[in-house]
């Protein structure tokens, strides 16, 4: 399998499966272009598997790498590879796509081709995102990635799609764009180079590190989402459709935190250490404002977007404080994340499809009529409070530990977040699950059917597995973390 | 004084065709009204023609002729090519809508091809008068084709507006014109060059023709604060002309400060790159701040084309560091790479509004163009496709385009132009993305069938798909502007 161009093939087989349908045309091939995403979604994702089984644990140099000149005249190149940092991102966003396909199978009744599309295209874009070792095809895939999840939450969103998603648009791309400048800075620093393993040893003055910290902050923050740049993730995510909202949540965030990793600590070591205390304040104020936040909305996705950004606080916050139980911990907490999150947009996807409703009050006694779903998301509500045993616990906990190494209140304010997850989390929960039936349509819930049963044991099975034996996730990014503190502990002055 | 035969070869193209134009003039005075397509058709094979004699005469020299007046060189051959390609295109894209509006008298193609011949000219200009020849003749042909639907009272404005600042913009050329010669003594490009390199001019007269100079090509291009033309002649002028107008004429106009510029100009470089500078930033912020409020899409065009020339000239104004031309080949290079990728999308763009349009409508409201998604999934793609590149987002060859005039500004140490420049292209974002969302957000408002003919509708998807396939693969085109230009001036 290593002579396979598998990184090429994570990131081309969705889009071109996506080109396929595309072309199947009108709704009327419906059933037809349903198969032919899921095979494509299946097969993009057992092209990654070799990745995981064929990685060397023992290195922190880029695996599975390819290189090919794209466009010499700025030495441009199409130059994939993974480490131990991106390569579970691979993984993860090919299996989300599996499941969004399967989530999206007979909600989307209307411009089937063009939702399906969308996502798979989607999907290879972020593969892109994660593997682009050149800094031109890295922005590229970053920008492009944009287009399909406009279109997701503009055409197939709630009532006030059209202002989501062009918030959605135009708060990314003003990051985006000063992301742009600073690279082609960095180019003409690096004698003509966009190579990121170059800029990663390329030395810089104080005030060039600062200003591209600031430049890729804008870029990173407000992907994450960072307070207070989170402001259009509640509205992407209430107006997106369930599976627009599952991709957000489990891997566009991501790559906002992936960008901090592969970007900014080790191209501007300096100024990220100068900067460190900025971001752990912003982060802590994600971690417990935003979960107060959260506490007291209405809207259950709303609730779930802000505990993302909560959650993605403890990401933030555990990459700044650069030990090695902080990064690997937020690396943890990124995939649980991915988990987690999509399968609660999923379980609320599951309610609205049936009741049309997101309100919390509108909900009630959900156990009496659908005790089966209301088992699964006992679990995933579980997992997002932190409960150990569950993919929640490990990378949070981890996260703390990190944090009591360098500094306690760091630690005590971060670990408040184990109550105000479990707090604005269940609350929700008994809400909206237990009690006496509320109102009549609660009273007609038919249980979860075959295909939603899928998903959500498949995602459970995840979350089990990754908080009872997270071992094999640690391992693989060991040896790229401990490198990437040794490259930061290195000043570029 | 001795007569001697100049060398007419490196000219050929444009002798054929200013023999032609008038064979097309009197073909078409005689055929019936009902045989008009003839014209059409001649002026199409005219191109053709043009096309291979140009082609064949390629081969990287630079060669001039009628004393020196003339040159052919790398640079001149490529920007005829594409001039010649861009108003085949546009002609294409113009048959059903002329015909519908019974505009396709035979003067329209005369004129057209009066049009490419001053392009041409000027294209190839490599002195003072041969730049102002060539420079008339295309805009007294445009003058006209403007005020072709003689009975509509928006074009008749839009026409005597264009031709009173247009010979205004003349006169300031003119008279910058005169002060160079005055302090140079020399009409030709390579003369004045020679004269300003061994400083024997006087300072203060060159300076002032400069400026008139610069002030005569910014109007040219449409930069601001010689931008007021552009909104009104774009919005008053037939779609068809409006397309002409927006396409080729700014391939001439990046000649011609060439030519002017760096051919003639080359050591007053410090001194034109601070103008353009200004020039480039107040284009950038004004074009762009102003296209959001448009309701027109002719008129938002027309603003994002100010805008997008601004961006052209940042390849311009980056061409010479600190005295060092050393990166003036990539700067310029970029310049030419943003122009053309600019036309390819411009032609795209106009080609949308006529494609919607039928006898009686326009289509050239933002609105008009709700819920082409249902009606078209096919050509809401197209139009995505090219609204996405204008805004400069990748995978579209619009941002590579950006990519390149913001690596040459950014090489030349102008980070804050940079800067200023990708904060009003998020500006130009949101009106490019308004109309994907008219397109794919909201129901259609007119459910009328897209009835345009097959050479229009394949032509549009050709010229839609290029603008993608080109994105994935830019290197040709920015490699072939490159060589051109260096060829010509390194």
């Amino acid at each position: 399998m290593t002579g396979m161009p598998l990184l090429s093939l994570a990131i081309w087989v969705p889009i071109i499966g996506g080109l396929v349908v595309l072309a199947t045309g009108s709704d009327r091939n419906a059933p037809l272009q349903r198969m032919i995403a899921l095979v494509t979604a299946v097969l993009g994702f057992l092209v990654t598997i070799p990745l995981f089984t064929g990685f060397d644990t023992g290195t922190s140099q880029m695996q599975f790498v390819e290189l090919a000149a794209w466009i010499p005249y700025f030495n441009i190149n199409y130059f994939l590879g993974v480490d131990g940092i991106s390569m579970l991102f691979v993984l993860l966003n090919s299996f989300i796509t599996i499941m969004v396909v399967v989530a999206g199978w007979e909600v989307i009744q209307s411009r089937v081709a063009q939702y399906m599309a969308a996502f798979l295209i989607m999907s290879g874009l972020m593969n892109g995102i994660f593997s682009a070792l050149d800094g031109i095809l890295f922005y590229v895939f970053f920008e492009a990635s944009l287009i399909p999840m406009y279109l997701i939450i503009g055409v197939w969103g709630g009532p006030n799609r059209v202002y989501a998603a062009i918030k959605f648009f135009l708060y990314t791309l003003l990051g985006s764009l000063l992301m742009l400048v600073a690279f082609i800075y960095l180019f003409r620093e690096a004698g003509g180079s966009f190579n990121i393993l170059d800029w990663h040893k390329l030395p810089l003055a104080i005030e060039a590190q600062t200003l591209i910290f600031i430049a890729m902050l804008l870029s990173f923050a407000v992907k994450v989402p960072m307070w207070p740049v989170h402001t259009w993730l509640p509205d992407a995510h209430v107006e997106a459709p369930t599976g627009g909202s599952v991709v957000l949540a489990a891997i566009a965030l991501k790559l906002g935190a992936y960008g901090f990793l592969r970007f900014s600590l080790p191209i501007v070591p300096d100024a990220s250490h100068a900067m460190a205390p900025l971001i752990i304040t912003l982060s802590l104020i994600a971690v417990v404002y935003i979960g107060f936040v959260a506490l007291v909305q209405t809207d259950m996705k709303k609730l779930v977007a802000y505990s993302s950004i909560s959650h993605m606080g403890f990401v933030t916050l555990g990459f700044f404080m650069m030990n090695p139980l902080g990064i690997e911990g937020a690396l943890i907490q990124m995939i649980s994340h991915g988990f987690i999150s999509g399968a609660m947009f999923l379980c609320i996807g599951v309610m609205y499809d049936r009741v049309h409703s997101r309100q919390i009050s509108d909900y009630g006694g959900v156990v009496n009529t659908m005790p089966k779903f209301a088992a699964f998301f006992m679990l995933f509500a579980m997992a997002n409070a932190g409960l150990p045993a569950t993919s929640g616990f490990v990378g949070e906990f981890m996260v703390i530990l990190g944090a009591v190494q360098y500094n306690f209140w760091v630690a005590f304010l971060a670990a408040t977040t184990l109550i105000l997850g479990a707090a604005y989390t269940l609350w929700m929960y008994k809400r909206v699950v237990f009690g006496a039936v509320a109102n009549k349509h609660v009273a007609e819930l038919e249980d979860i059917g075959r295909r939603e049963f899928f998903f959500l044991a498949v995602l459970a099975a995840c979350v089990l597995v990754m908080g009872l034996y997270p071992q094999p996730f640690t391992e693989v990014m060991h040896a790229t973390v401990n490198d990437l503190l040794r490259h930061v502990a290195v000043s570029k002055l | 004084m001795n007569f001697v035969v100049p060398d007419f070869a490196p000219a050929a193209a444009e002798l054929f065709v200013a023999a032609m134009s008038l064979v097309v003039l009197m073909v078409t005075v005689f055929v019936k009204n009902s045989a008009r397509t003839i014209g059409y058709l001649m002026t199409l094979g005219i191109l053709l023609v043009a096309a291979l004699i140009t082609w064949s005469g390629m081969d990287g020299e630079v060669v001039y002729t009628f004393s020196n007046m003339y040159i052919d060189d790398p640079m001149s051959d490529l920007l005829k090519l594409l001039v010649y390609g861009s108003m085949a295109v546009a002609l294409l894209y113009s048959r059903q809508y002329m015909v519908d509006r019974n505009l396709d008298r035979p003067e329209f193609y005369v004129l057209v091809i009066y049009a490419t011949l001053g392009m041409m000219v000027m294209i190839s200009a490599n002195h003072l008068l041969t730049v102002y020849i060539g420079l008339e003749m295309l805009s007294l042909s445009l003058y006209g084709m403007v005020a072709m639907d003689r009975d509509s009272a928006r074009s008749t404005e839009a026409a005597m507006k264009y031709f009173v600042l247009g010979a205004l913009a003349s006169g300031l050329l003119l008279y910058g014109m005169s002060m160079i010669y005055g302090a140079t003594g020399s009409l030709e490009l390579s003369g004045i060059a020679q004269a300003i390199f061994h400083d024997t001019g006087n300072r203060t007269v060159l300076m002032f023709g400069l400026v008139f100079l610069v002030a005569g090509l910014a109007f040219k291009l449409g930069v601001v604060p010689f931008h007021m033309w552009i909104p009104d002649v774009y919005h008053g002028a037939p779609t068809a002309v409006t397309l002409l107008i927006g396409t080729a004429p700014k391939l001439a106009a990046f000649a011609m400060a060439m030519r002017l510029l760096v051919n003639g100009l080359f050591d007053l470089a410090e001194q034109w790159q601070a103008m353009l500078v200004f020039l480039a930033v107040a284009s950038i912020i004004l074009g762009n701040l102003v296209a959001v409020a448009q309701t027109n899409l002719k008129r938002m065009l027309a603003y994002s084309a100010i805008s997008h020339m601004g961006f052209m000239l940042l390849g311009l104004l980056a061409g010479v560091v600190d005295g060092d031309p050393r990166f003036a080949g990539t700067a310029y290079g970029a310049a030419m790479f943003y122009v053309v990728t600019y036309v390819l999308m411009s032609l795209a763009s106009f080609g949308m509004i006529m494609l919607l349009a039928r006898a009686g409508f326009e289509a050239e409201e933002i609105d008009d163009f709700k819920g082409l998604n249902k009606r078209s999934p096919w050509f809401a793609l197209m139009m995505m496709f090219i609204m996405f590149s204008m805004a400069g987002v990748p995978f579209f060859i619009g941002f590579f385009a950006k990519l390149s005039v913001l690596a040459a500004v950014i090489q030349a140490g102008y980070v804050w132009v940079a800067v200023v420049a990708v904060v009003m292209s998020l500006v130009g974002a949101y009106y490019y993305l308004r109309v994907v969302k008219v397109m794919y957000f909201d129901e259609p408002a007119d459910e009328t069938p897209i009835g345009s003919s097959l050479d229009l509708k394949l032509v549009l998807s050709v010229n839609g798909v290029a603008i993608a396939i080109l994105g994935l693969m830019p290197t040709q085109l920015i490699e072939g502007c490159a060589r051109a230009l260096s060829a010509s001036f390194m």
